[in-house]
């Protein structure tokens, strides 16, 4: 984290110093004050004021969340490139590189674990609010696709037989998917049930629910 | 695998400094134990040990395959 320290008489001078220096705006940085003296001096007719600041610059969601990643990786021995793409409401990170299946796990186990705990760091001293998606080698991107295959698949299935069929446990986002995907359905509806992390999703005739 | 446990510990806490991760290994085992501050337990535990399980997710998926890997938290 860039950051500098001032010494001036007043803080708002110190301050002004700091970001000349920096090249920021206000917004931008985080400002503490090291030290803070004043003596009065004789009859008040020469006073002293010292303070001493440090101001740094605020890294955003973004920026602390490849600089953790990178760390993460470095230190579990995985040599990787770390993409970032910010949009709206979400920052992306992409990992790619050679034998990254640990680094995904079983049914993507591990890279959730690695999201979940960026996360928690990235958003712990701070109001902002976008969410980090971490993907390995497209992983999630294929695993979508695959979701969405497999949901309509289903629906077409249960549309023939009329019967409802339940799926594989799925994570939330994973069960999202499912829905999203059969929400304008004419054919069939959906619901989850049972407790994370073997909650199902339930796909069903939907004139069985009808009646 | 210690310093990957200090890395997670650490940020998820509010007192970084008071993190110490303590490493015992025998032939076939690796044990991690975290120390946190009394107030930050609940950060590394998470709710219903969300964190933890992730924090353990991620120690194993870089374990070497010949050894158990523990996870725990100093009480």
């Amino acid at each position: 984290m860039k950051s500098v320290e001032i010494v001036a008489k007043t803080k708002e001078e110190a301050l002004e110093l700091a970001l000349k220096e920096l090249n920021v705006d206000e917004s931008k940085v985080k400002v503490e004050v090291l030290e803070e003296t004043s003596s009065k001096g004789f009859l008040g007719l020469l006073s002293v004021n010292r303070v001493k600041v440090r101001v740094s610059i605020k890294e955003d969601i973004a920026q602390k969340a490849v600089r953790f990643l990178r760390e993460i990786l470095v230190n579990m021995g995985i040599f990787a490139q770390v993409e970032m793409f910010k949009r709206p409401g979400y920052v992306m990170l992409n990992i790619n590189g050679d034998d990254l299946g640990k680094l995904i796990g079983r049914h993507g186990q591990t890279l959730n674990a690695l999201q979940y705990l960026v996360n928690l760091a990235v958003h712990k001293d701070t109001d902002e609010e976008d969410r980090v998606i971490i993907d390995v080698a497209g992983y999630r991107k294929r695993r979508e696709e695959n979701l969405k295959r497999l949901a309509l698949s289903t629906a077409e299935r249960v549309k023939r037989r009329g019967k409802k069929e339940v799926l594989n446990p799925m994570s939330p986002q994973e069960r999202r998917i499912i829905h999203l995907t059969l929400q304008n359905n004419k054919e069939v509806v959906t619901h989850s049930e049972g407790e994370d992390p073997y909650r199902r999703v339930i796909i069903a005739p939907r004139n069985s629910v009808i009646n | 695998m210690k310093e990957l446990v200090e890395l997670l510990a650490k940020s998820l806490v509010d007192h970084a400094d008071e993190v110490y991760v303590r490493k015992e290994e025998s032939a076939d085992t690796i044990l991690l134990e975290i120390t946190v501050n009394k107030d930050d337990l609940g950060k590394i535990i998470g709710r219903k040990g969300r964190v933890i399980k992730a924090i353990r997710t991620l120690v194993w998926a870089c374990a070497p395959v010949e050894k158990r890997v523990m996870v725990e938290l100093a009480e």
